[in-house]
């Protein structure tokens, strides 16, 4: 390279520091677009608004796209709350969480009904959503026709004309096969009846909290430079057929922490001889519920 | 394009805050329609640009959108002045071209069918028309679709009977369609191409 | 309980401070020295990190520790808060006074053959150590033009132009800054592809090579230089010189296509990166030229042919990223796929009992 390559930077002056950030890490301009992106979003539901995803300080699938778009959306009065696997002390929960608060210097709880604005992967919170809050997902596919169909100008079609055959085909291929249609996350909806839509690889047990939730839910996959949106009372409806109806996954057992029933739990390995225990995948709601604080209420 | 920047009234004080503050009013807007959302006003553009269509097209107007102005607002140098120097919009005369229509008043709103809806594949390509609505318009209007609880009654923003038909008919475009905002004194009320209107007195 | 997560704060904060540690060595080497003496390395980092600045691109290879994925994305999470004044004049790389020049399509061309560092006749025996030996002084370098080779041949219109006839030079798109949609312009293809992970696009085009959507390539020229960088700033209405960079340029010379109302031309694949990057630009060339099948009618099928296949997957910053996410706990969804597996065993056994307990005998 023989080092005479320069470019203009090289004549600051010695003393000034040569890597400076943005307030709250994104530019204005590139936050005008997300929240264009986001608009278009809410008035299309369902519908894959293609943005032009940025770089964000923290690899590409680990939560860049709702990073981004917590970012544009975030101010000073909110209150932050991230999950990972609904827990609130997961490390990419605590990466993400830590990352707002150095750049945006944002105020966050742990508690559901809280937050105004909860970022999350994998999870919807057992404590129901209220109005005036917002749930941004982390999303790594958001085309839901994409295992199916891997080329972006054919999924672009295929939604343009509403054309879902395939869709159904491979369900009923599930229920063919195995008796049920095999898909217990990530599974398929249709949003206000138009755009089959991936509702982030969330449980289909959390798949009936999506419906008519009085919270705006806005996804966002960064990788694949995707913006979409479910605006609150808005059918959200799991596909299924009327002979095999949609079926969230359900567990007969409570918590064997906090005793709650009909939550999703997580099965804990205990000991090398087969030994687990069950308890709540919400970390927050647990707590609270073991600890007799209730969870009930809403933030507004 | 004379005007000296000196007689240019300020944009935002506090940029980054006051642009998330009215965006997020924005939002609300438009995933409530017909709500009427509040919208904290803190700088002053010249007339006939109200304070509230100025945050407005400060947050989500740059060297990006295309905006078309009404007559009243194209016609006042001062205002294009502000607009370009705080935003960097396009001013664009053929309100087909533009991403973002600014009406100061019901009546001066572009006939729907002239605007660019965007495409059954990239609908989100479609203008967004911002409109000052009239005050104490008699409701003449309920309203349905997502975002909506069961349905709501609305005072028509006092935009002409045929403009309410013609965005009564674009609901059967959909995915294409036209997103709308109304201002008024303090707030911003979005009605999204969602929302399906039933006129009252018209069914 | 599962202290794995738990703790997460504390966690994070141990692993950050033993990463640090693990990096720390005897004795700091300065980014300096890593900018002058892994220049190679460097470039990788700036074209791949899609930001000329071997300063940054060098603390970045530091702070990494050698992770030449994750100093990319330390430079590409920099590069995207940068503003953004411009687009730059089109850099004239025929005007380029090259320190390296060679084309394997002709013997001597004028302006001659210039080897330039280059390890193509190095003996790969690793040494002990390395020495510094004495650069005897250039003899006449830079007195005679040195005309791209590709424009010798298109003066006998021999190859295709450069561009199209009725170019109108538009303002290039900006993948960073708009959302790209397939299919794309050539433009934003090899934008794509100069951010494009190295070895990605080396297998590919080594993968044309080998009949995947061969193209009969001959390498036209490459050339390694310096070159004036030119900016017109509003402001003052005309171009001026902003810095210079060092580009390393392939013009790739392949099999010709005529047709009813064309005579036969040899085709082009274009290649162009930061520093010195040759194996990049050549591969980068081949991949263009593969891309291009549509524009020529010809027959798509294999997967350098396939734009969407290519740029979709050449970008290592997003391949790295969802690739490595699968460390994140999945153990939600996990579960769900138990609970399902579970109960579809158990319906197995059910009904494969059924059918025993049915059994005549």
């Amino acid at each position: 390279m023989g080092g005479q390559a320069m470019t203009l930077t090289d004549q600051r002056p010695a003393s000034e520091p040569r890597i400076v950030y943005n307030e709250g890490y994104l530019d204005e301009q590139t936050k005008r677009a997300i929240r264009r992106a986001l608009l278009k979003g809410v008035a299309i539901p369902g519908f894959q608004v293609p943005f032009a995803s940025r770089e964000v300080p923290m690899p590409r699938g680990w939560g860049t796209g709702g990073v981004q778009v917590t970012a544009s959306i975030i101010g000073p009065e909110d209150l932050l709350k991230v999950i990972d696997q609904g827990a609130d002390d997961t490390t990419n929960a605590v990466s993400i969480r830590q990352f707002f608060e150095r750049v945006a210097g944002s105020a966050s709880t742990t508690h559901t009904e809280q937050a105004t604005i909860i970022q999350t992967r994998h999870r919807i919170p057992e404590t129901p959503l209220a109005a005036g809050q917002t749930i941004v997902y982390q999303v790594p596919i958001p085309e839901p026709l994409r295992f199916l169909e891997p080329r972006e100008t054919e999924t672009r079609r295929l939604h343009a004309l509403e054309e879902y055959g395939l869709m159904y085909v491979k369900l009923y291929e599930d229920i063919a096969r195995y008796g049920h249609i095999a898909k217990t996350y990530d599974y398929p909806v249709r949003v206000n009846g138009r755009y089959i839509m991936a509702p982030s690889p969330i449980p289909s047990f959390d798949n009936p909290k999506m419906h008519m939730s009085p919270a705006l839910q806005l996804f966002g996959a960064g990788r694949e430079k995707r913006i979409y949106a479910v605006p609150p009372f808005t059918s959200v409806e799991s596909l299924g057929f009327e002979d095999h109806p949609f079926e969230p996954q359900s567990f007969e057992r409570p918590c064997q922490i906090c005793g709650s029933e009909g939550v999703y739990l997580d099965e804990v390995i205990t000991d090398d001889a087969g030994g687990a225990m069950f308890v709540c995948s919400d970390t927050d709601y647990c707590a609270r519920t073991s600890s007799g604080t209730s969870t009930e209420g809403a933030p507004q | 394009m004379s005007q000296p920047t000196a007689a240019l009234t300020p944009g935002f004080a506090h940029p980054v805050h006051d642009a998330q503050r009215t965006f997020r009013a924005v939002l609300e807007a438009m995933a409530r329609p017909l709500t009427p959302q509040p919208l904290g006003v803190p700088l002053t553009p010249p007339a006939p640009l109200t304070a509230e269509a100025g945050v407005v097209v400060l947050t989500l107007c740059d060297e990006q959108t295309p905006l078309w102005l009404d007559e009243a607002l194209r016609g006042s140098t001062e205002v294009t002045t502000w607009i370009r120097f705080h935003t960097g919009a396009p001013l664009v005369d053929d309100a087909a071209q533009a991403l973002f229509c600014l009406a100061s008043s019901p009546h001066s709103a572009p006939p729907l069918d002239t605007l660019n809806l965007g495409t059954d594949q990239e609908p989100h390509h479609s203008a967004t028309v911002i409109i000052e609505a009239a005050e104490g318009a008699e409701g003449s209007c309920t309203a349905a679709g997502p975002g909506i609880r069961e349905s709501l009654t609305w005072n028509g923003a006092g935009l002409p009977p045929r403009f309410l038909k013609d965005r009564q008919r674009l609901t059967e475009a959909f995915p294409r369609g036209v997103d709308l905002l109304f201002l008024t004194p303090g707030a911003v009320s979005g009605l999204p191409r969602t929302t399906r209107l039933s006129l009252i007195g018209d069914i | 309980m599962y202290v794995a997560v738990k703790g997460g704060e504390k966690a994070i904060e141990n692993a950050h401070a033993l990463l640090a540690k693990r990096g720390s060595g005897q004795e700091r080497v300065t980014a300096q020295q890593i900018s002058e003496q892994m220049g190679v390395l460097v470039s990788r980092v700036m074209n791949e990190g899609s930001l000329y600045d071997p300063e940054l691109a060098a603390k970045a290879l530091l702070q990494a520790q050698g992770d030449v994925l994750e100093a990319i994305t330390l430079l590409r999470s920099y590069r995207t808060t940068l503003p953004r004044f411009g687009v730059t004049a089109a850099l004239d790389t025929g005007a380029l006074p090259p320190e390296r020049r060679i084309s394997a399509t002709f013997k001597d061309i004028p302006g001659g053959q210039q080897l330039g560092a280059t390890f193509d006749y190095t003996h790969r025996l690793l040494a002990e150590e390395l020495h510094t030996p004495e650069v005897p002084a250039a003899q006449g370098e830079a007195a005679e033009a040195m005309p791209r080779v590709t424009d010798l041949l298109g003066r006998s219109a021999l190859v295709e132009p450069d561009h199209p006839q009725d170019w109108a030079d538009p303002e290039p798109g900006d993948l960073t800054r708009e959302p790209a949609t397939f299919p794309m312009s050539r433009a934003e293809r090899l934008q794509a592809l100069a951010r494009g992970d190295e070895g990605f696009l080396l297998s590919l085009g080594y993968s044309t090579q080998r009949g995947f959507g061969n193209t009969h390539p001959f390498a036209g020229e490459v050339r390694i230089g310096e070159i004036e960088v030119l900016f017109e700033a509003p402001e003052i209405g005309h171009e001026v010189p902003i810095g210079r960079i060092e580009v390393t340029e392939c013009q790739m010379v392949n099999q010709f296509v005529g047709s009813a109302e064309k005579p036969p031309q040899f085709t082009r694949g274009y290649g162009l990166s930061f520093g010195r990057a040759e194996r990049k630009a050549m591969s980068m060339a081949l991949v263009d030229r593969a891309l291009r099948a549509a524009e020529f009618g010809e027959r798509a099928v294999s997967p350098a042919q396939d734009e969407e296949f290519v740029i979709s997957h050449c970008d290592n910053v997003q391949a790295t990223g969802f690739v490595e996410h699968l460390k994140l706990p999945h153990y939600v969804d996990f579960q769900a796929e138990l609970v399902l597996l579970r109960q579809l065993g158990a319906e197995f056994g059910q009904s494969t009992d059924g059918r025993a307990s049915n059994d005549p005998d």
